[in-house]
């Protein structure tokens, strides 16, 4: 201990966080199934910004002669009932499904990090409070959740980011109230406090960056359960309206043509199983390298 | 008392509490001291003795299941009890200052060392980034840091044990408060470390005329550094005096019995003498006075009535029944080894 710190004093080292990143870039590399998830995420976000500019055509183009042809060179996923290429459809649709991840995740992780950063630091009444309510969401199972959720707001996607939103909260609020808890009892806290720091400073200055990773980790883990629950409630007829090019959306309307027209759901199917596996590698990925420890 | 010298901050007759599953605890019961402008006390005691919480007493930062009960905190005539959190806030790190014991973690680990300076010239002093970065670097050559310019922009697992706990001191008298508690400043650290710490901060108190409140369980740290010495025992101050007077002629049994557990290098010693017994359960403290069952002089009246602290002499202030002229034991006892007499 005392000869590495030494070593450390004497020579000049760049910031520890780039260390840090380095480190934890390392160890990311070395974990190949992590790397390709990282890749796809990576092709995917690629394709759902760049894509619609490139193929410049409208998904909603109907063109009914051409109705549920089969892949062919014309159409690489064929086409639907409506004759509209399910290719396009699905370039189109890349974008819809990461504004959903993404979007929902933002918004429940912002609350849920707040409330269980708050309830861990004050304790308390507030503690017992906020997490029963935390329970009590938990307590439903997810789908059911956003489904009743959106069933009040209206279906939208706008609605459904709430909703995934919403139902995404607890899952942060339980993972940042018990990281906090252990931040909040190292001395530097006290050392702070006794400096006369107040309670927001100590929370968003001096907790919330020592318990970044978990949230990260949990982050990308959620953004795959949020694309398959906004997938679940369009196929449910109750997430993005058509013609919207959703992906569940668009497993919802192959359904009915599923015996003589399989493409109308493999395709879709194939990219929601493909994107949900990627963001869940990446994020199994993410937890190992930024903490070793959590690794059961 | 010191009537010549201004009293900086004056604790009354302090009651802590702690809620506990065993019903409510008194940590610290009754506890009075006074602080000189300028000079520096002592609190010395075994753990458990409520030196700790005395000093999170005074700057109201008690864990959430304790609470003061009774008593008064008075800075500069202030009452510290009585002021609104903000308040306090705005008394803590700039006016009263804390280190604590454990340099290793006292630091956040995100932050550089002059991030961390500037934190407390940023809430309290209210001026930019770069202006307490400037006065960071200050800091830290005020506290013996070489090379200060390239020490701000290091993290803290890039210092040793002592020169984390200097940056804790730059941190603490950034903002030049007129009172300093040390928390065991210098327990965590190797000794010849320990040496140099405490040097720097009486070096820093003279320089900056700051009055220092030193807790420890450590005499060898009191003679080194202390103007005043309280001596406590759970949860009591037994004996509050000079420092000269508390080394050269200690009145409480409890006093000279943790003198004579120290190794001296005047007098030869065949062996160290123990302090006989364990300190009371909190939960369970003897009606009497709280040393009695481990008195070796302890009398009838001892065990029964708990005795007061009461001045004697001009500076000095004992909680023993062998002071006072209730003393129902012999006029001449034998205190570990010592003939003393008292009053009768």
């Amino acid at each position: 201990m005392s000869v590495q710190t030494e070593k450390v004093t004497n020579a000049t080292r760049s910031n520890p966080r780039v260390e840090a990143f380095k480190t934890f870039s390392k160890r990311l590399l070395k974990n190949k199934a992590a790397v390709v998830g990282g890749l796809v995420i990576l092709f995917i976000i690629i394709v759902g910004l760049v894509g619609p500019f490139i193929l410049k055509t409208d998904p909603n183009a109907q063109n009914l002669v051409n109705k549920l042809q089969p892949p062919s060179k014309e159409h690489w996923f064929g086409t639907d009932n409506f004759g509209r290429d399910i290719f396009t459809r699905i370039i189109f649709g890349t974008q819809l499904t990461l504004k959903v991840g993404f979007l929902s995740v933002f918004i429940g992780g912002i609350i849920g990090v707040v409330v269980g950063i708050v309830a861990g630091y004050y304790g308390g009444m507030i503690d017992t409070i906020t997490m029963r309510i935390m329970d009590i969401l938990l307590a439903f199972p997810g789908i059911l959740l956003a489904l009743a959720i959106v069933s009040v707001l209206g279906g939208s996607l706008i609605n459904v980011i709430i909703a995934v939103g919403i139902f995404s909260v607890p899952a942060f609020a339980r993972i940042v109230r018990g990281s906090t808890l252990q931040v909040r009892k190292l001395e530097y806290i006290d050392a702070v406090k006794a400096l006369g720091a107040s309670d927001g400073r100590i929370i968003f200055l001096h907790i919330l960056p020592n318990i970044m990773s978990p949230i990260i980790v949990q982050a990308t883990m959620r953004i795959a359960t949020a694309i398959l629950t906004a997938s679940g409630l369009a196929f449910l007829g109750l997430g993005a309206q058509p013609p919207a090019p959703e992906w569940g959306a668009m497993l919802n309307e192959g359904r009915t043509y599923m015996h003589n027209a399989s493409h109308m759901v493999m395709f879709p199917g194939m990219m929601i199983i493909i994107v949900v596996l990627a963001f869940n590698i990446f994020g199994d990925g993410l937890r190992d390298a930024l903490d070793p420890k959590m690794k059961q | 008392m010191t009537q010549q010298l201004e009293n900086i901050l004056e604790v009354n007759n302090l009651q802590t509490v702690f809620a506990t599953e065993g019903g409510e605890v008194r940590a610290v019961d009754g506890v009075s001291f006074v602080v000189p402008k300028g000079k520096t006390i002592g609190i010395v005691g075994e753990s458990g003795s409520g030196k700790s919480i005395t000093s999170l007493s005074i700057l109201r930062l008690l864990a959430k299941n304790g609470k003061v009960n009774d008593g008064e905190i008075l800075f500069k005539g202030k009452d510290l009890l009585k002021l609104t959190d903000k308040q306090m806030r705005d008394i803590r790190g700039n006016q009263i200052s804390m280190i604590f014991q454990e340099p290793m973690t006292s630091l956040n680990p995100v932050y550089t060392v002059g991030q961390q300076i500037s934190e407390t010239l940023i809430i309290h002093k209210k001026i930019s980034k770069q202006e307490a970065m400037k006065q960071s670097v200050d800091m830290l050559k005020l506290v013996g840091i070489p090379s200060p310019e390239k020490r701000v922009k290091q993290y803290p697992h890039e210092l040793s044990g002592g020169m984390r706990q200097r940056v804790m001191i730059a941190m603490a008298l950034a903002c030049d408060p007129e009172i300093l508690i040390a928390d065991e400043p210098t327990t965590a650290l190797d000794v010849t470390i320990q040496a140099q710490i405490l040097e720097l901060i009486r070096d820093l108190q003279n320089r900056l005329d700051m009055s220092v409140i030193m807790i420890t369980h450590d005499l060898g740290v009191v003679a080194e550094t202390c103007d005043y010495v309280a001596v406590m025992y759970a949860g009591q101050v037994v004996e509050y005096s000079d420092v000269r007077t508390l080394f050269k002629n200690p009145k409480h049994p409890y006093t000279l019995g943790l003198l004579n557990s120290l190794p001296r290098h005047d007098v030869d010693q065949e062996k160290l003498i123990p302090i006989k017994g364990m300190v009371p359960s909190p939960h369970d403290m003897p009606v009497g006075c709280r040393f009695a069952p481990r008195c070796p002089v302890a009398t009838q009246a001892c065990h029964t009535k708990p005795p007061m602290l009461e001045s004697i002499g001009n500076n000095e202030q004992i909680r023993c029944w062998m002071y006072s002229e209730e003393w129902d034991g012999d006029s001449e006892v034998t205190l570990y080894g010592e003939k003393r007499t008292v009053k009768g």
